[in-house]
Order: C-alpha cells, then sequence, then structure tokens
C-alpha cells in the first residue's frame, strides 16, 4: 500500500490546495467564500500532517492527533466566524470584505 | 511598620477614601486630611531624624528597610533616608498640602483630578525613598505618567499640545535614565558576583571607567531634562502655562527637583569619575540655563511663562551647584531645591488665584491689584522678594551657598561661569520688579477689578503655608544646612575622592 | 570692660513693632500705629544714647585707644569649613556713633510722619516700613561681619524700595522704587564679588580679623594679579561698588534724584541721612583694609567722590524741584566724606580724612534731615514740590523758614555752625592729601553755598505768588522735630570727634587750619552773595545768566543725560538686543528643534499609514509575500 502510492502525489495534493486557498482568500471578496479557502489551507495542512505521520514516523500517532486538533479547531473557527460574518452582515448589509474597512489609520 | 513605607501607603489610602466620597467637597476635605496626615508625618520624620542622628546614630541611612521584590533580577524594595532626602519629603509634603488648598475650587471631575494629582505625590515620596535604583525609576514613572491626564484634562490653553510634549520630552528622558540604569545594574559587580540595584552598594564599587564615559552622559541628561537643563527645558514653559495651578505646583515645586536629586545620588555619587571629567560641559550648559532663563523671563508677558522662565533660572542653579562638587556648593544645589520648590509653589498658586479672578495671566492688562486684594499682593511681593535673592527669605540661603561654594574652585573657568552665574540675581530682580510693578502697582486698568475680592480662607491657608515654610528657612537656616551638610559628607568624598576636613 | 548685650535690642525692637504693626495695623486706628512706631524707636533711641554714653565715657579710661567690643554672636550659616555667617552686635566708635545719628534722625522722622502723613491711605504701612527700615539700619551698623553687612545691605535697599514705592498707585513712584532697587541691585553684584574674593583669599568675613593690621587681609595683599591691581585692591574695588551703589556715587547715582517720589519723611531719614551714607559706612568700616592694604582702591574712593561732589553739585544749581535740589545735594555732600576716606591715611594726624568723614556724616544727617523735613512742611503748605511756583513764604511759615535758614546758612559752611567745621576738616584733608582733589572741592564750596540759598529765596523769598489757600505753618508734632535738628546742626560742630572717632581708636589734636578755612568761608559767602543778588528780589538776571551759558546750562538742567544713557542701556541693550532675542531663540530654535522632532515624526507616519488599509485581505497579501519571500531566502541564499 505505501509503496503504490509515493509521498510526493500527497504533498502535491496538499500543496495545490493550499495555493488554490491562498488565492481564493486574497481575490474573492466574500466572505463566506474566504472562510471556505481557509477550510482548504486547514485541510491541505491535514493531509500533509497524516502523510508525513504515515510515511516517516509510522510507529507515532502525532500527526494524528495534530489532524484532529485542527478538525476540531476549524469547526470551532467556523462557528465564530460565521458569528462574525452575520454581525457584520447587519451591521454593514453586505458581507464584502471591502467594505469592512473601519480598522484603519 | 517602616514609618518611610507610610509615605507610600498613606496617598494608597487617601485615593481609596476619595473613591468612597460623593461629592467635590467630600473628595477635597479626604485630600486634605490626607496630605494633612502626611504633612505631620514629614514633620515627625524630621524630627525622628534629627533625634537620631543627635543621639550619635551615624549610618549613612536611617529608617532603612529592606526586602526582596523581584528575586530573579535582585530588584528590591529598599528605603531609607538620609539628611537630603528628609529635607526632600518635607519639601513635597508642604507643597502637596498647599496644593491640595490651592485646588480647592477644582469641581470638574474633582475624584479623579485629586486621585492624579496624590498619585504623583506618592510617587515623588517613593521616589524619595527609594535606595534601589530600580523602585526608584518605577516610583519615577509613577510621579510623571499622570501629569499627562492632569494636564490634559484639567488644563488651559493649548492643553493637549502641552501635555503631550511635555509628557513626550520627559518619557524620552526617562528612556536615557533606563538606559543609565540598566548600563549601572550590569556593571554594578565588575569583579563578577551578584548584580544589584541597591545604590549603597554600587556606591562601594568603582563601575569601570570606559563605561562610565558612555553611561554618565545618559543618566545626567535624562535627570537634567526634568531639571530643565538647557536645551532640554522647552517642556517647561508650555507645560506649565497650560497646567492647572495645583499641578503646576507641584510640577515646578518638586518633581522638577527629582531631576536635581536624580542627577546628584544617581548620576553624580555612582559615576564620579566620569561626572569629574565631563563635568565642564555641564557646567557650561546650566550656567547657560541661569542666565538665559533670567533674561528669557524678562521677556514675556504671560505671568505663568515669566515663572516658568524663572523656573529654568533657578533649577539651572540647582544643576550648575551639584556639578560645583564640593561640599557647600552641593549643599546650596539642595537648599536651593527646596526653597526653588516652596517659592515657585507659592508663585504658582498665587497666578491661578490671580487668573481665578481676572481671568488674565497678561501683565500688561492688570495692574494695580494691590489695591482690590492686598492679601494676595503682598504675598507676591513676599515670593518675589524670596526669588531676588531677599535676605530672610529661603532664596538668599540657597544662592549665598551656591556662590561661596562656587567661588571655592580658583582656576578661571569656575571662576567666569560663578560671576556669570551671580550676575543673574540682577537680571532676576529685573524681571521680578517688573512684573509686580506691572502687575500691582500702577492705576487700576480694568473697571471690573474693581469688584474683585481677596483671597478666600483656603487660599490663605495655602499661601500662608508656603510663605512661612520659605521664612523659616531664610531665617535660620542653620539646622537645615547642617542636617544637608552632614548627609553630603559621604557623596562628596566618593565624587572627589578626597576625604574633607570635618566641618559638620 | 562694659557688658553691651543689651545693643542687640536695639535693632531688635524695631523688628518686633515692625511685625506687629504690619500684621494687626490694618485693625487698629492710624494714629495708634503711629505712636507704637514712635514709642519702639523712642525706645532704640535711648538705649542708643545709654550706648553711647557707657562706650564713650563711663567705659573708657582717658588717654586708651578705644577698642571695638564683640557684643554679641551667633551662627547663622556655615558655608565652608572657615567661612560662617554670623549674626551679632560689634561696638566700636563708628558704629556707636552711627546708632545716635540713625536712631535720632529716625526718631525725629516717626514725630514727623505722625503728622505729615495724616489722613494718608496705608498709614500703618508706612510706619511699619519704617520700622523695617530702622531694623536693617541698625542691624547693618552693628554688623560684625561683612556678610552680615550684606545681608542688612540687602534689606535696607528692600526697605528703600518699599518706602519709594509708598504711593504705589502713582506710576513714576513705582518707577523710581524699581529704578533705586535694580541700581542699587547692580552695585550689590559689585560688592558680592567683593566679598566672595576677598573672604575666599582671607576666609573669614570677621571685620575684627579683616581689619587687624596683623590680620591676612592685611599682611597677604600680594602683588599685581589682574590690570597692575592685587586681588585684595580688586576686592576691595569691587566692595566699593556696592557702597557707590548704595551712597549714590557717580555713575550708579541716577536713581536717588528719582527717589524722591517716596514720601518726605522717607527722602529725608533714608535718602538725605542714613540709607545712603552705608556707602561711607562701609568703606570707613573696613578703612585699615584699604588704607594699609590697598591704598590704589583707596585712590579710586576719593576720585569717585570728588567727581560725584563736583557733579551734582553743578546739576544742583538748575534743578527746579525743591527735593531734586535737595538729593543731588545730598549726593555732593556724600561725594565729600568719600573723598575725605578716600585722601586719609590711617593713625593719628594722618587719619584726620577718616575723622573728618565720620564728622561730616554726623552733621550731614542733622542739616540734611532738618532741610528734607523742611522741604516737607513747606511741599505740605502748598502742595506742589515745584519751587518756580513758590515765593514769599516765609510770612506764612515763621518756623520753617528760621529753622531752614539754619540748615541753609550750615550746609555753606558758615561758622560757627557744625557745617563748617567738618567741611573744614574735610578740605585740610584734602589739602594735605591730594591738591586737584582740594580745589575741586573749594569750587564745590561755593557752589552748595549758591544752590542752597537760590532754594532758600526762591522759595521764601522772590515773587508774592498766589496760592490756591493761603498756606499755613506746619503742626507742632511736625515743626519741634524741625527745631530739635536745628538745635542739633548749631551745635553738633562743638562735639570733640578728633578725641571719639578717629582710625586708631586713639584721640589727636586738630588745630583749625585757618588759612584754609578763611578762604573756603569766603568762597561760600560769595556764593551766598551771588544767589542773593539773582534770587531775593525777581529779575532778569537768571534767565540772562542761563542764556549767556546755554549749552552748561541745558547739559546741567538735563542732568548731563545720564538717565538717557541709562534708559538708552536698559530699554535698547538689554531689553531689546539680549532680552527679546533670547525669547525669540528660545521659542524658535531650541523649542522649534523639539517641535521639528515631533513634526518628522508625524511627517513620517502620514506617509506610512497607507499599510494600515483596514483590508484583510491586503494584510494577508503582504503576509504570504513575507512567508514565501523568507521561504525562499533561507532555501537559496542561506
Amino acid at each position: 500500500m505505501t509503496g503504490t502510492i509515493p509521498l510526493m502525489y500527497f504533498l502535491v495534493i496538499s500543496t495545490l490546495m493550499f495555493f488554490i486557498g491562498i488565492y481564493g482568500f486574497l481575490t474573492r471578496r466574500n466572505l463566506i467564500t474566504m472562510l471556505m479557502s481557509i477550510e482548504l489551507i486547514l485541510n491541505s495542512v491535514n493531509i500533509n500532517f497524516v502523510a508525513f505521520n504515515k510515511y516517516l514516523y509510522p510507529q507515532h500517532l502525532s500527526g494524528h492527533f495534530f489532524s484532529l486538533i485542527v478538525i476540531a479547531v476549524a469547526a470551532a473557527e467556523a462557528a465564530v466566524a460565521i458569528a462574525i460574518i452575520i454581525n457584520i452582515y447587519r451591521n454593514f448589509k453586505s458581507i464584502d470584505v471591502d467594505k469592512v474597512d473601519q480598522m484603519r489609520y | 511598620m517602616n514609618i518611610l513605607s507610610l509615605f507610600v501607603l498613606i496617598p494608597v489610602l487617601t485615593i481609596v477614601g476619595i473613591l468612597f466620597t460623593k461629592d467635590y467637597k467630600q473628595t477635597r476635605v479626604v485630600s486634605a486630611i490626607g496630605m494633612g496626615i502626611q504633612l505631620v508625618l514629614a514633620g515627625l520624620l524630621i524630627y525622628l531624624y534629627l533625634a537620631e542622628r543627635n543621639a550619635g546614630n551615624t549610618a549613612a541611612m536611617l529608617f532603612t528597610y529592606d526586602t526582596v521584590w523581584f528575586p530573579t533580577l535582585n530588584i528590591h524594595y529598599s528605603v531609607g533616608v538620609d539628611g537630603i532626602s528628609v529635607a526632600m519629603i518635607g519639601l513635597t509634603a508642604i507643597v502637596v498640602f498647599a496644593g491640595i488648598f490651592a485646588s480647592w475650587m477644582v469641581t470638574f471631575l474633582s475624584r479623579e483630578f485629586f486621585i492624579s494629582l496624590i498619585l504623583l505625590s506618592s510617587g515623588v515620596f517613593g521616589f524619595f525613598i527609594s535606595l534601589d535604583l530600580f523602585t526608584m525609576f518605577l516610583f519615577y514613572e509613577v510621579a510623571v505618567i499622570p501629569m499627562y491626564l492632569l494636564i490634559g484634562i484639567w488644563g488651559s490653553g493649548p492643553k493637549e499640545y502641552s501635555a503631550m510634549k511635555l509628557t513626550l520630552m520627559l518619557m524620552a528622558g526617562s528612556a536615557l535614565i533606563l538606559v543609565g540604569l540598566l548600563g549601572i545594574y550590569f556593571n554594578s559587580a565588575p569583579g563578577g558576583g551578584q548584580l544589584t540595584w541597591n545604590i549603597q552598594q554600587i556606591a562601594r564599587i568603582q563601575i569601570p571607567i570606559q563605561m562610565q564615559r558612555f553611561l554618565f552622559p545618559f543618566t545626567f541628561i535624562g535627570f537634567g531634562i526634568l531639571g530643565a537643563l538647557f536645551p532640554f527645558h522647552t517642556w517647561s514653559p508650555d507645560g506649565h502655562a497650560s497646567a492647572p495651578t495645583a499641578v503646576s505646583m507641584l510640577h515646578a515645586g518638586v518633581l522638577m527637583k527629582l531631576g536635581g536629586y536624580g542627577a546628584f545620588r544617581v548620576a553624580m555619587y555612582l559615576m564620579p569619575e566620569a561626572a569629574q571629567e565631563q563635568a565642564w560641559i555641564f557646567i557650561i550648559l546650566t550656567s547657560i540655563s541661569v542666565v538665559y532663563g533670567a533674561f528669557g523671563a524678562i521677556w514675556q508677558k504671560d505671568l505663568k511663562y515669566i515663572n516658568a522662565y524663572s523656573s529654568v533660572s533657578h533649577c539651572g542653579l540647582v544643576l550648575f551647584a551639584v556639578l560645583m562638587m564640593n561640599q557647600t556648593a552641593m549643599n546650596g544645589a539642595v537648599i536651593q531645591m527646596i526653597s526653588h520648590g516652596l517659592m515657585t509653589a507659592l508663585f504658582f498658586a498665587l497666578i491661578g488665584m490671580i487668573y481665578g479672578r481676572t481671568h488674565t495671566r497678561m501683565i500688561n492688562e492688570m495692574g494695580g491689584l494691590m489695591k482690590v486684594m492686598p492679601f494676595l499682593g503682598v504675598a507676591w511681593v513676599i515670593g518675589g522678594l524670596a526669588s531676588l535673592g531677599l535676605p530672610g527669605l529661603s532664596g538668599f540661603v540657597a544662592e549665598m551657598t551656591v556662590f561661596v561654594g562656587a567661588f571655592q574652585h580658583t582656576d578661571v573657568f569656575h571662576r567666569t561661569v560663578t560671576i556669570l552665574a551671580t550676575s543673574s540675581i540682577v537680571v532676576t530682580a529685573v524681571y521680578i520688579l517688573r512684573v509686580v510693578g506691572a502687575l500691582l502697582f500702577g492705576p487700576i486698568k480694568d473697571d471690573h477689578f474693581l469688584q474683585l475680592d481677596d483671597a478666600k480662607w483656603y487660599e490663605r491657608f495655602s499661601t500662608i503655608t508656603l510663605i512661612v515654610s520659605i521664612a523659616a528657612i531664610g531665617l535660620a537656616p542653620l539646622w537645615l544646612s547642617d542636617m544637608i551638610g552632614s548627609s553630603l559628607v559621604p557623596m562628596v568624598e566618593k565624587i572627589t575622592g578626597m576625604s574633607i576636613a570635618g566641618l559638620f | 570692660m562694659t557688658d553691651f548685650t543689651y545693643t542687640i535690642l536695639i535693632p531688635l525692637v524695631p523688628l518686633a513693632v515692625f511685625i506687629f504693626v504690619g500684621l494687626t495695623g490694618h485693625k487698629m486706628k492710624p494714629i495708634v500705629s503711629g505712636l507704637i512706631g514712635t514709642a519702639g524707636l523712642a525706645f532704640a533711641a535711648v538705649l542708643a544714647y545709654i550706648t553711647a554714653f557707657n562706650y564713650f565715657w563711663i567705659g573708657h579710661t582717658a588717654g586708651t585707644g578705644y577698642t571695638s567690643i564683640k557684643a554679641f554672636e551667633i551662627s547663622w550659616l556655615h558655608l565652608t569649613e572657615h567661612l560662617t555667617i554670623k549674626l551679632g552686635s560689634l561696638i566700636d566708635p563708628i558704629s556707636v556713633m552711627m546708632l545716635v545719628v540713625i536712631t535720632t534722625v529716625s526718631l525725629m522722622v516717626h514725630i514727623y510722619s505722625i503728622g505729615y502723613m495724616k489722613g494718608e491711605r496705608g498709614y500703618h504701612r508706612f510706619f511699619a516700613f519704617l520700622s523695617l527700615f530702622s531694623f536693617s539700619m541698625l542691624g547693618l551698623v552693628l554688623a560684625t561681619n561683612i556678610f552680615q553687612m550684606y545681608i542688612f545691605w540687602e534689606l535696607v535697599g528692600v526697605s528703600s524700595f518699599l518706602l519709594i514705592g509708598f504711593y504705589y498707585e502713582k506710576p513714576s513712584a513705582v518707577a523710581a522704587s524699581k529704578k533705586a532697587f535694580i541700581v542699587t541691585r547692580f552695585a550689590d553684584l559689585g560688592f558680592l564679588i567683593g566679598i566672595l574674593m576677598l573672604s575666599f583669599n582671607t576666609n573669614t568675613f570677621d571685620f575684627q580679623t579683616l581689619v587687624s593690621p596683623t590680620g591676612p587681609a592685611i599682611t597677604q595683599a600680594g602683588g599685581a594679579a589682574f590690570m597692575g591691581l592685587s586681588v585684595l585692591s580688586w576686592s576691595l574695588i569691587f566692595i566699593f561698588m556696592g557702597g557707590a551703589g548704595k551712597s549714590a556715587m557717580f555713575p550708579l547715582h541716577i536713581w536717588l534724584p528719582d527717589a524722591m517720589e517716596g514720601p518726605t519723611p522717607v527722602s529725608a531719614l533714608i535718602h538725605a541721612a542714613t540709607m545712603v551714607v552705608a556707602g561711607v559706612y562701609l568703606v570707613a568700616r573696613l578703612f585699615p583694609v584699604y588704607a594699609l592694604g590697598a591704598p590704589d582702591a583707596l585712590h579710586v574712593v576719593a576720585w569717585v567722590g570728588g567727581i560725584s561732589s563736583l557733579f551734582a553739585a553743578v546739576i544742583a544749581c538748575t534743578q527746579t524741584d525743591i527735593k531734586r535740589v535737595l538729593a543731588y545735594s545730598t549726593m555732593s555732600q556724600i561725594g565729600y566724606m568719600m573723598l575725605a576716606l578716600g585722601v586719609s591715611g590711617f593713625g593719628g594726624h594722618e587719619g584726620l580724612g577718616f575723622m573728618a568723614s565720620n564728622f561730616h556724616l554726623f552733621t550731614h544727617a542733622m542739616f540734611k534731615a532738618l532741610l528734607f523735613l523742611g522741604a516737607g512742611a513747606v511741599i505740605h503748605a502748598v502742595h506742589s514740590n515745584d519751587m518756580s511756583g513758590m515765593g514769599n513764604l516765609r510770612k506764612y511759615l515763621p518756623v520753617t523758614h528760621a529753622t531752614f535758614l539754619i540748615a541753609c546758612i550750615t550746609i555753606a559752611g558758615i561758622p560757627p555752625l557744625s557745617g563748617f567745621f567738618s567741611k573744614d576738616e574735610i578740605l585740610v584733608a584734602a589739602f594735605e592729601g591730594n591738591k586737584a582733589l582740594f580745589f575741586i572741592e573749594y569750587a564745590v564750596a561755593g557752589l552748595t553755598a549758591f544752590y542752597m540759598f537760590r532754594l532758600y529765596y526762591s522759595i521764601f523769598w522772590g515773587k508774592e505768588t498766589h496760592y490756591h489757600h493761603t498756606p499755613h505753618e506746619a503742626p507742632l508734632v511736625m515743626t519741634i522735630p524741625l527745631m530739635i535738628l536745628a538745635f542739633g546742626s548749631i551745635f553738633a560742630g562743638f562735639l570733640p570727634f578728633h578725641n571719639l572717632v578717629t582710625s586708631d581708636g586713639l584721640p589727636f589734636e586738630t588745630p583749625t587750619e585757618w588759612s584754609i578755612a578763611i578762604p573756603s568761608v569766603l568762597i561760600a559767602l560769595l556764593g551766598i552773595g551771588v544767589a542773593t543778588f539773582m534770587y531775593r528780589k525777581v529779575t532778569g538776571v537768571p534767565d540772562k545768566i542761563a542764556g549767556a551759558f546755554s549749552h552748561l546750562y541745558k547739559w546741567s538742567y538735563h542732568k548731563f543725560y545720564m538717565d538717557e544713557v541709562y534708559l538708552f542701556v536698559t530699554k535698547k541693550v538689554i531689553f531689546n538686543l539680549i532680552s527679546r532675542p533670547v525669547a525669540w531663540f528660545d521659542r524658535h530654535v531650541v523649542d522649534g528643534t523639539m517641535n521639528g522632532i515631533a513634526g518628522i515624526t508625524q511627517f513620517a507616519s502620514v506617509k506610512i499609514k497607507g499599510f494600515q488599509s483596514g483590508r484583510v485581505q491586503q494584510y494577508a497579501f503582504v503576509f504570504v509575500t513575507g512567508a514565501i519571500a523568507l521561504v525562499l531566502i533561507f532555501v537559496y541564499l542561506w
């Protein structure tokens, strides 16, 4: 099993997911889409963790644990973020991130 | 309980008391009681100190108390007093007490006002009793920071600008001091062993001379900024002009003295070799301060500016005397600090009282006030005479001690600057009499002034407290000068590196 | 030896009166404060007379010299290991003489003021200040050391300031008081520097040590130090600068005529009889040091005195304000005293000038106080200072007229009134000391007689003038002091000063030098004669003469433009050329630098604030770019 799919494949996938996430985060103006991009980034990290754990240190489980923590944090984060987004929507009648630039000089 | 710790504790308790008051009437009474206790305590301290000395206790510091506060950096809460600190504590207690009465009619946010004022005073008291450089610095900051709020909120004129300017310049000074203090700390054990912040311990060793050369200017200029050293004095006119009465009193009367006190207790005492080498630069700067401040005062029209420049001149004399590095001059420096503290507080109090009536501080808009407010007029004349060094009032004692001390140097450089500084007594007379003449004498310029009333009881109380102190020092200076002088002996010996014959 | 400890009460009683009247005076009836002040001074005067009697006659065996006795002394302030400021009382011939002069004149002025100041606002304030002045002046003459003298020196200066500015609502009085204080303050700077130099080199402030011929001051006089004069000479010249300021010597005299803005009794006490002779007293006090240690400094004293006396006499001839004439006359007479000290030597007959100076101080105090108080009575009667508006007052003011005439004759130096004797001794001393100064003094004697009688005739004779209301003689409380002082002016000349007040304490003989006295009397009579011719009746002669010497007249009338010179120095130079640029420099350069630093900070923040755009994606882009850049750097460039 390990012999069939090289580690590199996983890394390529996760790198792609990571940069798609970054790209989405930087270019999309919709807060929900940006949140989804962040989820992509987090999941690419999760893939990395699991893959490295499996290939490099099969006798340890730290990578799995970290993935689980990240998933848990991501869930919490999604909840908080959506709450923030709803509040922003209530205040600005929009979820366009460019409209929310009150925290400037 | 150590008596010295009470000096920090009572202001804190007073602040707690103020939190429970309901309106400004209660607030001011609580403040007055707290600071009254503080004044009595200061009197008691002077008495206990003199009694202890008369009983033959020759330890450098009395009433010491020491406890570790932050072991990792060897920071102690370490207190103790010698004659100099006792004198300064007495000064602070008097000025704060008078200041409370001078701000008797502060009704806008009075609770916050008195809390800041008393917090400031607790910082000053803490500074004077500390023997540990770190806690000393801590108290110094406690004393400087409330000033921003006091000027920014309760001030007048361009108060935000002035408050910001004052705070920034003093913070720059703090930064320099901090560099100096850290440098001293890290060089406090040149032979290896435990580093220390304790002044008395550091005084026993010699900080390496290369480090001294580097650190001395930081420390001296840092404290010098607070002591209105030319050319870092410009916060003083703006700051004082905008500050409310009691704050000007405290600031010019006490806070500026932290500069002079720190300059010789820390900078000169701990780094005497560098002080010897670099003194000439600062002597030039301070003698410029003395004359320049006096000439600057002649041209001003705003009473507070006049007094601020006069403070530059008088505080310049303090640093000047400190740099003369002999027993007499340094003794004069401390007396000058006390004398200037009292009379400048008196002036600012009177300016506040007059401004409260005439609503102007411009001398060319006033005149003949002696007729409508004789009490304030007489008080002003007495303050003016003290400022120009009339015998029988404190200014004379201080100035003469400084001049005689400075004259003990025989070389041409010291002679020249001494005579230059001495000539300031004439210029001082010019601006003092100019103000007295324009403000109090002559015909009344504005008919509205005829309806003005003389001082109220609390104003009289504040004024008389200060005048009595000025006259007490001026008439019988011997006990004060001996108390200070005997404590100066170890410092002067360390600074000059010579043992001095026992005058005291 | 008699115990003189009680002498400290002489200044302390007026001090107590000052504090008492000053604090509670506004609550009492005005007259009460006047009586308290007078009673206090009367007590001091009695003590002074007892002191004089004890010192000169009781405690003294004939034939031996008078010694100086330190009756009392306490430490006031330690300065260095050698120098300690002490306060005490020193009893010697000159201090006892001064005690008598001051208490007598002050008592007369107190009594006179009870009447003169009646109805003025601030009656109690006036008496409080008079007591303050008496305290300071008595403390000054009793000083045991030069620093005590300086302390009281400043105090008399401030009492003078307060009294000149007594009518503080009058701008001219305020200006005059300011001027008096600042000019004397400037002179005191010299005094202080002199004290610093002297005490540094001798390690003592004490008069007894300083003047001792074997003491450090005289034995260590040393050689030339700076510009050909020794350190001692320089310190004494500086000290004399203080004395010259207080005694209104040229060119520090400009405050004295203006000081006449004060109430007239004050002019009599402070600016005629006592404070202005403090400079003479100072030099007399240090006389052995001057004479034995620094004759160069003594020459300065002599010439300053001589020039001042001539200068003032010339100006006095043209002034029209009564009190200003008297003020210049005072300056001229003090010039005489300074000159006498300056030409004197030490010991025996050599010390004739010293004796003459003190003698003249004594008699001058009597007749000049009399002149001022008389002038006060005239002003009281006609409410004006300007003598061109007066005339023919002798009918209305008989007592004032008689006493004023006595004083004029005395000051002119006609025998056997006291002025003749003291002035004669001065002329003899000048003749023996310095011929040039001697001839100057001859001229001054003539001028003095002329301007005094010009004043006398203008007030009491001359044209019949109409007054708003008929002038009336002053009340008894004012005329009695006049009579007492007139009595003093007549008979003070017979006091045996050469036995009592001499430079070395030993008596010596002073035969009257008729060869000098007779010409001087003739010159004085000439002066009187000219004045009689010109001013007794209204004639056109004075105007013609003024026209003939119009330049000299103008310069003299404008006091040789000294005030203008001072005004130029203070207004133009100090205010406009020093103070104003300093103030400007401070605001614009020093403070400008500080504001500039703040400005630069602010400018930079404006420039970089765009980074804080509030756009999350911009931040994220920068962050990601940065992270990638770092990765690249670490991977490829490390």
